[in-house]
């Protein structure tokens, strides 16, 4: 308030300046409108929706990539996008279900229960990497967290195939491995975005919560038992 | 706070001006308003860029369109008049509902209140954590308490994952969709509920501590249960859960109530005050322990069949007659002497 106040009192003597009559002003003075200028550069409404659709899938197979060996880019930070979450948590929670005894009313509760874990899990470590000071915005981090998600997926698609197959201590051992491989590999890579927009001695701080969340997710896909 | 309502005046009938949007006597503090701008975020810098260049553009396009006005009011008479003043009335309307939007957002959902109690270093955090299990003798002084969040923050959130790790190895009974409703709500609820409770009986008998150092406290406090719980839920064996149960979790219990005792005056006060959070701290272990181990114990029953000699057989789901068993427990122990 008081700095614009302050902006505003170097024009305010210019409020008395008249312009003389015999000296002739022209020009426009209308302030270009932004949208439609904007509209001249990227006017993505004529296009074919094939385009739309195959631009925004190859963004998202694009960051799966980028998850899959994550390096030092940015291209999960800068277009952001949370179709990849979605997508994940969603084929997530439906791998997910029918996964007890009693199956009559199984479906709902355990599809909202990993939405809620897996959204609210992410806004909790937004806010909190925020708090610590991170430099990150809310929307890049829970892309970020979201992405990262995919080893966990894969894990809960090789746990599923495996479990059609047969059921026993081998294969819990195999399940055990994948999961926590996957695990690791999510951590690792979030950690690998997230963790440098973070002061440097805080790093352990914004870590343990993160590995916290793919705990929880590794022990949900780990302790999925098909319905028998 | 709101300053500035006569310089707004950018209309001939009076504009909307400052002194509608209640932005004074906000009881937090407005962090945009600070000179110091090292610890709120960069929106806010960009907010306040933002609001400049819109009163700049609505100030230019004021200037702009009064020469249409006297224009237009000549040839098309008072539709052009209308048409000029009604776009300039709903963009008025606009500028001033988004700034009072927007000072509403920052004043509920400003993260950056809670900004400094996230403060802290690893180093600090590992520090306070090994302290939660020592209790000090100190009790004539008032003790130190740390006032930082993320700590118990964290520490509830790990006991929320053991629970549901004590909770999901017996996946097969319970229905999942209340598991993670449970074990959140259980947490919390003791963290926070407890917490408040505590505060308030300190408040009646005016002892020297405040809400956010109650709230360290007693998160600080639930690492002793954490990490009994977390070899308990693996480690089936009674013994060992009542040795780790008096240990660390009077060992926790004695640092808090240490802690009270340093803060409070009067015999009375101190023994109301200290054995309610003694009493509540160790029975919340015990429930913990007990509600979500009878149901672990009786299907690693079924599993294994016969290899569990040091544990009770128990009936699944039964948890009275799981009670009675383990009250029997004690009772020969106390017979054995």
């Amino acid at each position: 308030m008081a700095a614009s106040e302050e902006a505003s009192r170097p024009f305010a003597g210019l409020s008395d300046v008249s312009i003389a009559e015999d000296i002739p002003v022209e020009g426009d003075i209308s302030v270009p409108v932004g949208p439609s200028r904007r509209d001249d550069e990227f006017s993505t409404l004529d296009e074919p929706v094939k385009d739309t659709i195959m631009r925004d899938l190859r963004a998202v197979g694009n960051k799966f990539i980028h998850v899959l060996y994550p390096k030092q880019s940015s291209a999960l930070l800068r277009d952001w996008d949370l179709w990849g979450p979605l997508l994940l948590c969603v084929t997530l929670a439906l791998l997910l279900q029918g996964g007890a005894a009693d199956h009559e009313d199984q479906g709902g509760p355990q599809f909202a229960e990993v939405f809620v874990i897996v959204w609210f899990g992410s806004i909790i470590i937004t806010l909190n990497s925020k708090l610590l000071g991170g430099t990150i915005s809310f929307f890049q981090s829970l892309c970020v967290l979201g992405y990262c998600i995919m080893p966990l997926t894969v894990a809960m698609v090789v746990c599923r195939i495996v479990l059609v197959i047969s059921s026993g201590r081998v294969v819990f051992a195999v399940r055990l491995a994948v999961v926590t491989a996957s695990f690791g590999w999510s951590t690792f890579a979030s950690t690998a975005f997230l963790a440098d927009s973070q002061p440097p001695n805080r790093k352990a701080l914004v870590v343990y919560p993160v590995f916290l969340f793919y705990f929880v997710i590794a022990w949900m896909i780990l302790t999925y038992s098909p319905q028998q | 706070m709101s300053s500035g309502s006569g310089s707004r005046n950018t209309e001939p009938w009076g504009s909307f001006d400052d002194n509608l949007i209640q932005g004074g006597g906000s009881a937090v503090i407005d962090m945009e308003n600070m000179d110091d701008t090292s610890g709120s975020s960069f929106e806010d810098m960009g907010e306040m860029h933002q609001r400049m260049k819109e009163e700049e553009e609505v100030a230019a396009e004021a200037a702009a369109t009064e020469d249409d006005v006297a224009d237009d009011g000549e040839f098309l008479g008072m539709k052009g008049l209308k048409g000029q003043l009604g776009r300039q009335v709903a963009d008025e309307v606009w500028q001033a509902g988004k700034r009072q939007a927007s000072k509403a957002f920052n004043l509920y959902a400003n993260i950056d209140i809670l900004r400094p109690y996230f403060d802290v270093e690893p180093v600090q955090v590992r520090n306070r954590l090994i302290e939660s299990l020592i209790p000090v003798r100190m009790i004539n002084f008032p003790q130190k308490i740390a006032g930082e969040l993320y700590g118990p923050l964290m520490l509830v959130f790990t006991l929320v994952a053991i629970l549901l790790h004590g909770m999901k190895t017996s996946g097969t009974v319970i229905r999942e969709g209340t598991l993670m409703g449970t074990a959140i709500g259980t947490c919390f609820g003791y963290w926070l509920g407890v917490s408040a409770f505590i505060y308030f009986l300190a408040y009646l008998v005016n002892a020297q501590i405040t809400m956010l150092q109650m709230l360290s406290l007693l998160g600080y406090g639930l690492f002793g249960p954490c990490i009994v719980l977390l070899v308990t839920y693996n480690i089936h064996f009674h013994f060992l859960f009542y040795g780790l149960w008096l240990l660390l979790g009077g060992l926790s219990t004695l640092r808090m109530v240490a802690a009270l005792l340093s803060r409070t005056v009067g015999q009375t006060p101190r023994l109301l005050l200290c054995g309610m959070l003694g009493l509540l701290h160790m029975l919340f272990l015990l429930y913990l322990h007990f509600n979500y181990h009878t149901i672990v114990e009786g299907l690693l029953d079924s599993l294994e069949g016969h290899n569990m000699a040091p544990m009770q057989r128990v009936a699944r789901d039964v948890p009275e007659v799981m009670l009675n068993a383990t009250a029997r427990n004690p009772g020969m122990l106390l017979s054995a002497y």
